[in-house]
């Protein structure tokens, strides 16, 4: 009866990665879990998906998830059922917003969420407690692209299409490593530049694996990318290739924005100078750009990821505008974004300095949804963006927050601050899919177990502005709801039910419809009134669609501003003179590099979902910090070692990675590892809290920072299929591993002490060890009924264990006998001829080896095992045995 | 003509020299073979596999009749040779015959040591030397429940495990605070203890026997801390004496054992010993592998070859089924040496290598004794470690898979090197 259905059908989904949007077909296992594919029909990806989608399925277990609502008691949490818990959090709520207003209380939203879940949030903190502190981990990721379209457009307009990157003869990538970040729409970018020949030119200051395949690599000083796009502006206009009656017709501050780019650079010569690049790269990147008319300028966090973001943003758009390479087939600037719906968030307006729909805070806009929302108390100015809300959470005057899907207490610059302000709210409340995180354990009063992806339900949009629908395919694990039935239940307990009386995703999704077509009347970009009247069927089978998609206007092309019409008042675009180019915060003495923080290939985020997969922890499984080589040699840094990388904020240990592809002066460190996952690898407790002053997003990608090197005595390697608790002062990097979990190790602790460790861990385990007093070594290996459970590798730094042959027997769990006898050998023994039990003791001589001999006709008698083997020639007393195995064999039929 | 070569004793290492003079000096030697066992030489280290019933007689036979009389040798089995004239070169026998020899070879064997206790000469208290004494255990098994070892070295063992197989109860009485203390560590030798007493056999440590008590037969072993091992057979294996009364009469220097040099010619010209009855460099052996190392070397050297023996490595193997134990060189571990252990409870496994200057000098292994011959030839060669020291342990075939191509020491035994 309750067997697993043998063909069940796939169902359509989105990835919850990145911004790319792939269309997943995933198939239940009927076990929990489900067989990922990507989707040939969606439009983001055709069928391909990369190496974290593909892991999906890994990441689907429940071992690490929150399963029911947890309620604080004094020092610890307790479970609770839903009513209690969202009493608290809806009583808790409304109590601080009487005392001490609705500016004391705030949301902290993540483009994870669906936009629905977006919606909901955003509607009850503006329209019904009456504060707009409502900001989310989208503030990190692509509120400088926001500033820069809002700026420059009047809305946050993504002009192009991916179509655009098959179509362009000139791709440029500006602070994009789309390689490992956006993979498969790097890999069309790639099929364009193989079928097409489209130059592709890639623009970081570090050479990535995105730099790899690029005609040209400029390796730009960091934060100097505005000095190069202004320098491009000066010789556009030198080359004569501006679109005059397009900058006429449709733009203004052409002549200001021009005289700036002047004054920052002048000519090839002092563009090269200020960004670093050699006058013959800077040269050629001109030259390309000038001499191409299709050109796409894809930019992602290298831009966004700055006090001078929105700048950087303004002087890439300034170029398209000027050459009137916008909205047109192959050609527009780009925001790849980073979050699967940090674009959902944006179109709802989730974010402190939106409103909703794209709307703000005009007191047009304002009336307009408070009417819509028929709003009890409308927000009437911008909230506190992400950074500045920790600040009023420290000093005190937020009093109560409520965090959604993400791990602040890892992801903000200052993360330690972050971390230490949540501990002074009167109310923390989180809503998340894992029960540990760091943010869960800066004091939580409530958590509240959300639905996880492929358990909720609704859309999401990608960077080319389409929204494709996450459907379900599993069912609710435990308590799991979905958040926008979380948030609309705190409403209703607040005394607005009326206003949050949903069924459905559906429900929610049809009201942001209507609001996005609410008076609009063609003068937002973002309408999606034709899918305001979908029913819950047509929702349940809306294939992905790009907007604007309003009310009775035939689908045709989706790109914008071709047409020169623009979202500011007077309905033109802006070119807006850039500020001269600087990174915020000024090396000194005492942090003389520059930390530039960004992602890895296999990993996301805080590591919550991809940590979980064996496949994606084998990539880079430790936290390092990446170093040119003259720098290494400069600090004594040496690849495969450790340094300590401290800023005035906080600092790291991490394992060196010398690499050609750093910039002198420039220190790399990914952003995923959090004290879940490692010892001391937060690398956002490093990041400067300097922000851009229009976008509000911090410089994660500049902090000044020291860097020295850390040497331990010894390092190695734990597996177990429990959780381990490390010994303190040891440096430890988890990481998944099929059937358990993987620690790598550094300490000064010795192999006597990491002995006395292993057996109170496993000493209920029958033991194999391995003891090297001479060399320092141990290892140890634990079995329970012939399962092996667990097992630590110590050995001096010089010459540390390695783990890949011993992770593959822990992941086949049940040894051979040649297997167990060599696990502690720590390498494989595959390969190795299993000689079988000892038959000739004297000479070591296993009856396998014997049985092969007799079989291929190597030797048939006994005395030619002896002359072949030796077995038998000296006691002899295994002769009787080797006359019976003759015998044996000699009696099998033929 | 050929040369009367003359050989008194018919055991092993009588069989292995016969056999290697066919090889290398064929027709060279007329050889007799004086035998005081009325029988073919046979495998004496199957003795104890024999009283397990594991083997039968006719197996343990070294060569078939055939096969003597194929290598023209004279075998005189079933007589004893009384004296030697070494200055005529002829032997006396027993029943008065004498025989001429221009080559002597002395491979006489060891005798077991009684203890000089009370008792020792009742009924029911033998000694496990050779076939008759099989045949003696054999049939007081037949007839009695209880046996008591004296000894708990390699042969005391065998016979304990012999004796249990046949379906008595057994007592292993041994003097030391652990088994086999001349071959294992302590740890080892603890893992052999559960291991011996998981086969029914009760093992007294720190035990030293004061008398054999019993009236017509033993009945009892008399410890001296007072306690009574009751016993109707009692097995005394507390250790071997060189064979060496015959030497003595042919004015040959004898010490523990007939001395003799790295031809293994004893003290006079022409005469050799071989075996167990040998004292080479101070050195008496009571195994196998060395007296099939020195009738090598003999028979190299009576062929005419330029041969020296330096010794031997000891490695040990215990006989008794499915406890594997092996040991080689300095397995305790001399100051100065670096030790590596490796063991797993669940297997039942634990291995000891004990290195010095990179190089192997002693090894202990029980459970898992694959790797003994290849451990014992890196000692005997001193072979360099090198690159193989991490994985040495986990056998040869992984540490000399983490060799780069053709480095691989070859170890062979060094013993007919030039």
């Amino acid at each position: 009866m309750n067997a697993p259905a043998q063909h069940p059908p796939a169902v359509r989904t989105t990835c919850p990665y990145c911004g790319v949007g792939c269309g997943v077909l995933a198939k239940p296992d009927g076990r929990g879990g489900a067989i990922i594919a990507g989707d040939p029909e969606h439009p983001a990806n055709f069928g391909r998906l990369c190496s974290k989608g593909s892991a999906l399925g890994d990441t689907l277990g429940l071992e690490t998830r929150l399963m029911h609502p947890m309620v604080r008691d004094g020092d610890a949490l307790r479970r609770a059922n839903w009513d209690e818990a969202l009493d608290r959090v809806a009583n808790g709520l409304s109590r601080i917003v009487t005392e001490h207003g609705p500016d004391s209380v705030a949301f902290y939203l993540s483009g994870q969420l669906l936009t629905e879940d977006y919606y909901v949030a955003n509607k009850l903190m503006k329209g019904f407690i009456g504060s707009a502190n409502v900001d989310t981990n989208s503030r990190l990721c692509m509120a400088s692209s926001v500033a820069g379209h809002r700026r420059a457009f009047g809305t946050d307009t993504v002009p192009g299409t991916y179509a655009d990157l098959d179509e362009a003869d000139l791709i440029v990538l500006v602070g994009s490593n789309a390689a490992w970040c956006h993979p498969v729409l790097y890999q069309r970018m790639i099929a364009n530049q193989r079928e097409r020949g489209a130059k592709i030119v890639v623009i970081d200051p570090r050479r990535t694996a995105t730099a790899e395949d690029a005609d040209l690599f400029l390796s730009v000083e960091p934060g100097m990318d505005t000095a190069l796009f202004c320098g491009l502006l000066v010789h556009l206009a030198e080359t004569q290739v501006f679109d005059f009656a397009y900058i006429d017709a449709h733009t203004t501050g052409f002549a200001e924005a021009l005289i700036r780019a002047r004054e920052i650079a002048p000519d090839i010569k002092t563009t090269a100078q200020r960004t670093g690049l050699a006058i013959a790269d800077v040269a050629r990147f001109f030259d390309m750009f000038t001499s191409t008319t299709k050109v796409v300028t894809c930019f992602s966090q290298g831009v966004n990821q700055s006090a001078q973001g929105t700048d950087k943003v303004t002087s890439i758009i300034n170029c398209h505008l000027a050459t009137g390479r916008i909205g047109r087939p192959g050609m527009g600037p780009f925001s790849l974004t980073g979050q699967p719906n940090a674009m959902g968030g944006r179109e709802v307006g989730g974010l402190a300095n939106q409103l909703a729909a794209h709307m703000n805070f005009a007191p047009a806009d304002i009336d307009r949804v408070g009417r819509f929302w028929n709003a009890r108390a409308m927000a009437r100015r911008e909230g506190l963006k992400a950074v500045q809300m920790f600040d009023a959470i420290e000093r005190g005057e937020i009093k109560a927050l409520w965090v959604m899907a993400t791990n602040p207490a890892v992801s903000l610059p200052r993360a330690g601050f972050v971390r230490d302000a949540l501990a002074k709210l009167d109310l923390l409340v989180i809503s998340e899919n894992v029960a540990g995180n760091d943010t869960v354990r800066a004091r939580a009063d409530v958590l509240l177990p959300a639905a996880a992806w492929g358990e909720k339900d609704g859309t999401v949009t990608n960077s080319e502005r389409r929204i494709s629908r996450q459907r379900p395919f599993l069912p609710l694990p435990g308590k799991a709801k979905p958040d926008w039935w979380i948030v609309s239940q705190v409403a209703r307990r607040m005394g607005f039910a009326d206003a949050f009386d949903y069924g459905s995703a559906a429900d929610v999704f049809r009201e942001h419809a209507a609001l996005s077509a609410f008076e609009n009347d063609g003068t937002r970009d973002f309408d999606l009134g034709g899918l305001a009247t979908l029913d819950d069927d047509a929702f349940n089978a809306m294939p992905p669609v790009q907007w604007p998609a309003r009310a009775g206007s035939a689908k045709g092309d989706t790109r914008f501003f071709a047409d020169g019409h623009f979202y500011t008042p007077d309905g033109k675009a802006r070119l807006v003179a850039p500020e001269m180019p600087r990174p915020q915060a000024t090396l000194s003495a005492e942090f003389p590099f520059r930390l530039n923080t960004g992602r890895i290939r296999d990993q996301w985020h805080t590591m919550t979902r991809t940590g979980l997969s064996p496949r994606l922890g084998g990539h880079l499984p430790e936290p390092f910090v990446e170093v040119h080589p003259d720098d290494a040699a400069q600090m004594g840094l040496i690849d495969g070692e450790f340094a300590r990388v401290a800023s005035p904020y906080g600092a790291c240990v991490l394992k060196v990675i010398v690499s050609e592809g750093q910039r002198r002066g420039s220190l790399f460190a990914p952003i995923h590892w959090s004290d879940a996952t490692a010892s001391s690898a937060r690398v956002g407790e490093l990041v400067t809290p300097a922000s851009d002053p229009y976008s509000g997003q911090p410089e994660a990608k500049a902090t000044p920072a020291s860097i020295a090197q850390v040497a331990f005595r010894y390092r190695g390697f734990a597996l177990s299929r429990q959780r381990l608790a490390m010994p303190a002062e040891t440096w430890w990097a988890r990481a998944a591993v099929a059937g358990g979990e993987g620690v790598l190790l550094a300490s000064d602790v010795g192999p006597e002490e990491w002995r006395a460790w292993a057996q109170s861990v496993f000493g209920d385990c029958e033991l194999a060890e391995y003891v090297d007093a001479p060399g320092a070594g141990y290892r140890v290996a634990a079995f329970m009924e012939g399962r092996l459970t667990g097992c630590l590798f110590i050995g001096p730094a010089a010459h540390a264990p390695h783990w890949d042959a011993v992770k593959a027997l822990f992941e086949t769990e049940r040894l051979g006998e040649g297997q167990r006898r060599g696990v502690l050998s720590g390498k494989s023994t595959s390969g190795l001829a299993e000689p079988g039990p000892v038959v000739c003791a004297c000479f070591g001589v296993g009856l396998n080896v014997i049985r092969t001999a007799i079989a291929d006709g190597t030797a048939t008698s006994v005395d030619a095992i002896g002359k072949a083997l030796r077995a038998g020639t000296n006691c002899g007393s295994c002769l009787p045995e080797l006359k019976k195995i003759v015998g044996e064999y000699r009696a099998q039929p033929a | 003509m050929s040369e009367p070569l003359v050989i008194i004793g018919n055991g092993m290492a009588t069989a292995r020299l016969v056999e290697e003079l066919n090889t290398r000096a064929l027709g060279r030697y007329a050889i007799a073979v004086i035998g005081e066992e009325p029988r073919l030489a046979y495998n004496r280290v199957l003795l104890s596999s024999v009283l397990a019933r594991e083997v039968s007689y006719g197996d343990i036979e070294l060569k078939t009749a055939e096969w003597w009389r194929a290598h023209g040798v004279t075998l005189l089995y079933g007589h004893r040779a009384v004296s030697i004239d070494a200055d005529i070169r002829r032997i006396r026998l027993a029943n008065g015959a004498t025989l001429p020899f221009a080559k002597l070879v002395l491979a006489t064997g060891s005798r077991a040591i009684r203890p000089n206790v009370p008792g020792m000469d009742l009924p029911g208290v033998i000694t496990f030397r050779d076939l008759a004494d099989v045949a003696a255990m054999e049939q007081a098994a037949k007839t009695h429940k209880r046996a008591a070892v004296i000894g708990g070295g390699l042969l005391g063992l065998e016979a304990a495990y012999g004796l249990a197989k046949a379906g008595m109860e057994v007592s292993v009485i041994h003097l030391m605070d652990r088994l086999m203390e001349r071959q294992l560590d302590p740890r080892a030798s603890a893992m052999l203890k559960e291991a011996v007493e998981a086969k029914g056999i009760s093992v007294h440590l720190n035990a030293e026997t004061a008398a054999i008590k019993g009236d017509r037969r033993a009945s009892a072993v008399a410890l001296k801390d007072g306690r009574d091992i009751d016993a109707d057979l009692v097995v005394v294996a507390a250790g071997i004496r060189a064979n060496s009364d015959l030497a003595a009469t042919a004015g040959l220097d004898i010490n523990r054992g007939i001395v003799v040099d790295d031809h293994m010619q004893a003290s006079k010209a022409g005469i050799y010993a071989i075996g167990e009855c040998a004292e080479h460099r101070g050195v008496c052996y009571g195994l196998v592998e060395p007296a099939y190392e020195q009738a090598r070397v003999l028979a190299a050297h009576l062929a005419g070859d330029k041969v020296a023996y330096p010794g031997s490595v000891l490695a040990t193997n215990l006989k008794v089924s499915g406890v594997n134990v092996f040991s080689a060189g300095d397995f305790l571990g001399a100051p100065g040496t670096e030790q590596i252990v490796l063991s797993d409870g669940g297997l039942g496994t634990y291995k000891k290598l004990v290195l010095k200057d990179g190089r192997l000098v002693g090894a202990v292994l029980f459970g898992d004794t694959m790797d003994g011959l290849w451990y014992s030839e890196l000692i005997r060669s001193g072979t360099a470690i090198g690159a193989m020291r991490d994985d040495l342990i986990f056998g040869r075939a992984l540490a000399e898979r983490s060799l780069p191509k053709g480095e691989a020491p070859k170890p062979l035994p060094q013993i007919l090197a030039a």
